[in-house]
């Protein structure tokens, strides 16, 4: 959120009249964030591969498990950010929360479904079984479907604020029903391995200290997307406008 | 006027429009009723597995008939340009929501009214019980809830028979996962289940709170 905080400072004004004086501030912010999400991309794979210790029961499979934690992880935290951003744009009627929350949502459904892959590959060479219907496995799965129902109904709708208002009540919706969600399947049933992070002696301290490593850089590498993604947003929207302004 | 008689006076309207037409009714009723028999030739219901297939059949013919009327909610009230004369109208928003939600929960109602019976007939299920009324009654208030809501979302883009059940049923599946649990633990008794009648009470509770507040963003011109 404080992208959103950043742009309002500079981004003042611009939308309205359009591109006024061209923006040629050297991207610092962006910068940093993907040398960081770069070096830690290095890092992690080595960490991954060559300095976490081999899982004594799954053996190599077990190290997709240091994708898959954070891919979900960022699945998660990128539908947060889409309704808090719809929450803001209900509350302000400002267009820039809407850039966010339509940019985070393309980045979630990414790592979502890149987490729905991986799990799968992990569940074929552990469980035997690519699927199963446990109340992780289909929350993640629904989510899915929520965040496609998402970028559906904003491509269909366009670049209108009945098209901003619609998507920001969809994830507030989705926010709440996906706990809901959560807890009817594991009601009905569940079978994934529980969380074992921060279990006394569960895990040993390499292991633990490489899922930080991976979760840290992929949160990185989100943020920086983020920004790219804001920045298109933009620049599609202003596009937009001024086609408008010719026609 | 005050709020119940704003929400009954909307309501009303939307029977006599219907009494006049019969469109909704009879293409949903048919259309539950098809349902259920190609899942009688689908899953080849007999004695030994029906109690597991019965109330999951059950539901998913109720779902995608309401679906069918859901769609029509807020789009006929457009096609026809009477939703701006509904908008001009002194109202609060959340009148016309709790009308057009208790129209479609009569729609639905009305269809599984006549779905029922042929159900227990057709499946040969004992379902004549008091107890099925509050499963089919929460079951269907939250599948109109959230229903209505996102009929009003989906009848703004062109293409909204496409997008309706893709929006809906996703946020329904607590409230489906309940009422077929709830259904088939009314047919075969079962211990160790949750108090599902309580959770859907618990989720349609919910669901209508959020979608009363998050109508009047919906329908904002």
């Amino acid at each position: 959120m404080a992208l959103v905080k950043r742009e309002a400072t500079i981004g003042q004004g611009e939308a309205k009249v359009g591109m006024k004086h061209q923006e040629t501030r050297f991207p610092v912010v962006s910068v940093i964030l993907g040398t960081l999400s770069l070096i830690g991309m290095m890092v992690s794979i080595w960490m991954i591969f060559l300095y976490a210790p081999t899982d004594a029961i799954q053996g190599e499979p077990q190290r997709i498990f240091y994708f898959h934690v954070p891919m979900a992880w960022l699945g998660m935290l990128g539908f947060v950010i889409v309704a808090i951003a719809g929450t803001g744009y209900l509350v302000k009627k400002d267009e820039r929360w809407d850039w966010a929350a339509r940019a985070s949502a393309e980045l979630g459904a990414f790592f979502i479904t890149l987490a729905l892959i991986t799990g799968s590959i992990w569940g074929k060479t552990i469980w035997g079984t690519w699927w199963t219907w446990d109340a992780r496995l289909t929350t993640t799965l629904i989510l899915w479907f929520i965040y496609i129902g998402y970028l559906m109904l904003r491509s269909y709708m366009g670049r209108t604020p009945a098209s901003a208002r619609a998507g920001a009540v969809l994830a507030i919706i989705g926010i709440i029903d996906v706990p809901i969600i959560y807890e009817s399947v594991n009601w009905w049933r569940t079978l994934h391995p529980p969380a074992q992070v921060g279990v006394q002696d569960a895990l040993p301290p390499s292991v633990v200290i490489t899922l930080m490593v991976s979760l840290t850089t992929f949160t990185l590498l989100y943020s920086f997307l983020m920004i790219q993604l804001y920045q298109l947003q933009r620049a599609q929207t202003l596009a937009q406008q001024l086609r408008a302004s010719i026609e | 006027m005050t709020f119940p008689s704003q929400v009954l006076a909307i309501l009303w309207k939307d029977i006599r429009c219907e009494l006049r037409s019969k469109q909704t009714w009879i293409s949903m009723g048919l259309f539950a009723l098809l349902v259920l028999v190609i899942f009688n030739f689908a899953f080849d219901l007999r004695v030994d597995n029906k109690a597991a297939i019965a109330p999951g059949a059950l539901w998913v013919a109720f779902v995608f008939a309401s679906l069918l009327g859901l769609g029509r909610t807020i789009a006929s009230e457009q096609e026809k340009g009477s939703m701006d004369r509904l908008m001009l109208c002194p109202v609060d928003r959340k009148a016309i929501y709790l009308a057009k939600l208790l129209g479609n929960m009569l729609f639905i109602g009305v269809v599984e009214v006549v779905a029922l019976p042929i159900f227990a007939v057709l499946f040969n299920v004992p379902l004549f019980t008091g107890e099925l009324l509050p499963i089919v009654l929460l079951g269907t208030l939250g599948i109109a809830t959230i229903g209505t809501l996102f009929s009003a979302i989906a009848a703004a883009t062109q293409a909204r028979e496409l997008l309706l059940p893709i929006l809906v049923f996703p946020l329904i599946v607590p409230v489906v996962i309940g009422a077929v649990r709830a259904t088939g633990t009314l047919m075969v008794p079962s211990i160790n289940e949750p108090p599902w009648l309580g959770l859907m009470a618990a989720f349609d509770v919910i669901f209508l709170s959020v979608s009363m507040l998050m109508f009047e963003y919906v329908i904002e011109e």
